[in-house]
């Protein structure tokens, strides 16, 4: 669901602008990386890929049925960069055409279904890929739990950004546990979907899943009714891949120490924050109440104790979060010089046809 | 989605609203959202007023009523959120046909709603009166990055093709006998889901060579650049600063 204009108030709004924006630039250099001058066509299509599927719906049961949000896909599919541009492209047309959360909550949006969604399902997959063992297997397992991050993820910034600049007065612990409840379940059903997709697109091209470039099988020849391993382009790869993967293992090492001090706050935070609303809230709630009934200053002020509670907690949790991301981009741009610009080759039947 | 290229978001007309430059109107319509942002949810006086500002445009445009509230539909998902906001919120409570309502909450509620309600009118408004070609021009004439507003671009003139090929797909599973009932069907939805991906990323890769061929190097040139005098600008800011005026009075209240 897109959060509407109204519902977090202006200067966090334009914080959040800000952080979007600043997003969206990297990725445009970055995608301009990953996908050269065809960034403008592919990354489009993909967009419009994005948004045609989150109009697929996949029943659950009794008549209810979903749709995949498409972040951890994008991430997995195309790389972060160009996850990042696509979705907040996919997010920027359905505000601006559809109506479809506001406009002016739109680096809201952006950077909680977009930025947060890619760059937790990207770093997720990325890193168990890492230690697990080569293979098909290991790709979807962590396409799955890449996605399965995600989608709480998001739920745990929207409930961030709602503890710093939200209109109404529900308690931030409820908010949390609530989004928290339901975006696991949607997380389960976003995971299981997009594992499905990821393996099917593997088993067809496995060249065009960003997230798994080295997994492509290796070249075989049939000399004399036999297959034979292709002799030449397999040795240079070897080497730096290993080093790669070296680099990796410890990357995620020091990824799950940093996500073990967040999900230590994240799991602490909804009885800790329920206490605090118990303790401190109510108090606060009742004072204001009695020195102005409609101020909406006061009001503000009167909710600013328990704000500043939460704010430690979530500040670290800003931190053990940037912290990952920062040692997550290092190793990514460290291993990344063994990529291969592996620009298919053009000569298929169909490409006439555009 | 809509058969054809006539596309649902737009209606033709010639108004004055139609006739003002894409830029002038996004910025109107932005500076419109942020101003009813600001406003303090006590004046509900001062949301009426915008509403009535909002009605204003739409018949200015020629835009029936009716278009606006079924486009407005969309946003039912979140109302119902906003009712459940009264019963869960803390603080005062009042007594409200038997059940009891946390005041912060309603006040909360009627918050959200209504700013968010005028958001998506003016939302509507802003894409009903402006072509989608248009609008990207104008986003562009906005100092968007050009990359960003190529990519839009590319989502926009694509998004019916890819989901008219995903509508296909839907049609031929459902001549050979397939009807997704639960979760056990997820697999084939999810292969639908994958080939689609292959046939976007591929149809990417031949636009990308057919651009190429054309002699694209990576911008695109810009034709018909829109401009705006200053009459146009002062006339697209009518909506804003009326709404201003409505928040500033609503403040000193």
């Amino acid at each position: 669901m897109h959060v509407p204009d109204g519902f977090i108030d202006a200067p966090v709004s334009a914080a959040a602008g800000v952080l979007a924006a600043g997003a969206v630039a990297v990725s445009l250099r970055g995608a301009r990386r990953e996908l050269d001058e065809r960034t403008a066509p592919l990354a489009g299509l993909v967009a419009a890929f994005i948004f045609a599927v989150q109009m697929l719906n996949f029943p659950v049961a009794a008549g209810t049925s979903g749709h995949l949000l498409g972040g951890a896909l994008a991430a997995i599919l195309v790389g972060p960069y160009t996850g990042v541009l696509c979705i907040s492209v996919v997010l920027l047309m359905q505000g601006v055409l559809f109506a479809d959360g506001g406009l002016t909550a739109l680096g809201v949006n952006i950077t909680v279904m977009g930025v947060v969604t890619v760059i937790t399902a990207h770093l997720v997959f990325r890193g168990l890929l890492a230690v697990l063992p080569r293979g098909r297997g290991s790709a979807l397992a962590a396409a799955f739990a890449g996605a399965l991050v995600s989608v709480p993820a998001s739920a745990a910034a929207f409930t961030l950004l709602y503890a710093v600049g939200g209109t109404t007065d529900v308690p931030v612990g409820k908010v949390l546990a609530a989004m928290l409840g339901v975006h696991v379940l949607i997380g389960i059903g976003e995971a299981a979907i997009t594992a499905a997709t990821v393996g099917a697109v593997l088993a067809v091209r496995p060249d065009l899943v960003h997230g798994v470039k080295g997994l492509a099988a290796p070249l075989k020849l049939r000399v004399g009714g036999e297959l034979v391993d292709a002799p030449a382009a397999e040795a240079p790869a070897a080497g730096p891949a290993r080093s790669g993967r070296a680099v990796w293992a410890a990357g995620l090492a020091a990824a799950l120490v940093l996500a073990g001090f967040v999900s230590f706050y994240a799991s602490a935070s909804p009885d800790g924050l329920e206490k605090v609303a118990a303790d401190q809230g109510i108090d606060a709630k009742a004072e204001q109440y009695e020195h102005a009934t409609a101020d909406s200053p006061l009001a503000d002020y009167g909710v600013k104790d328990v704000d500043d509670e939460r704010l430690s907690v979530g500040l670290a949790g800003v931190i053990g979060v940037g912290a990952t991301v920062a040692v997550g981009t290092g190793v990514f741009w460290a291993a990344r010089s063994r990529r291969t610009a592996a620009a298919r080759p053009a000569a298929d039947p169909e490409t006439s046809a555009v | 989605m809509g058969a054809g290229h006539a596309h649902r978001l737009h209606l033709e007309r010639t108004s004055p609203v139609h006739a003002l430059p894409p830029h002038c109107k996004i910025v109107a319509a932005f500076a419109f959202v942020l101003v009813v942002v600001s406003t303090p949810r006590e004046a509900v006086w001062a949301f009426g007023l915008y509403a009535l500002l909002l009605a204003a445009v739409a018949a200015a445009a020629r835009i029936p009523p009716g278009f606006v509230l079924r486009r407005m539909l969309v946003e039912v998902p979140f109302v119902a959120f906003a009712v459940l906001m009264p019963f869960v919120a803390e603080g005062e409570r009042v007594e409200v046909l038997g059940m009891s309502l946390s005041v912060s909450g309603l006040w909360g509620a009627w918050n959200v709603l209504a700013k968010g309600t005028l958001g998506v009118a003016a939302s509507v408004l802003l894409a009903a009166t402006t072509e989608l070609r248009a609008l990207l021009l104008g986003l562009q004439r906005l100092k968007l990055p050009p990359l960003l507003v190529q990519i839009a671009t590319f989502m926009i003139r694509y998004g019916d093709v890819i989901a008219d090929e995903l509508r296909r797909m839907s049609i031929a599973r459902r001549s050979r006998g397939f009807e997704a009932r639960g979760i056990r069907h997820w697999g084939v939805l999810a292969k639908t889901a994958g080939a689609l991906f292959i046939r976007s990323y591929e149809r990417g890769e031949r636009v990308h060579l057919a651009m190429v061929s054309r002699g694209y190097t990576g911008t695109m040139p810009v034709i018909d650049d829109v401009t705006a005098t200053r009459a146009q600008w002062a006339r697209a800011a009518v909506l804003p600063t009326a709404a201003l005026a409505v928040c500033l009075i609503g403040w000193t209240l």
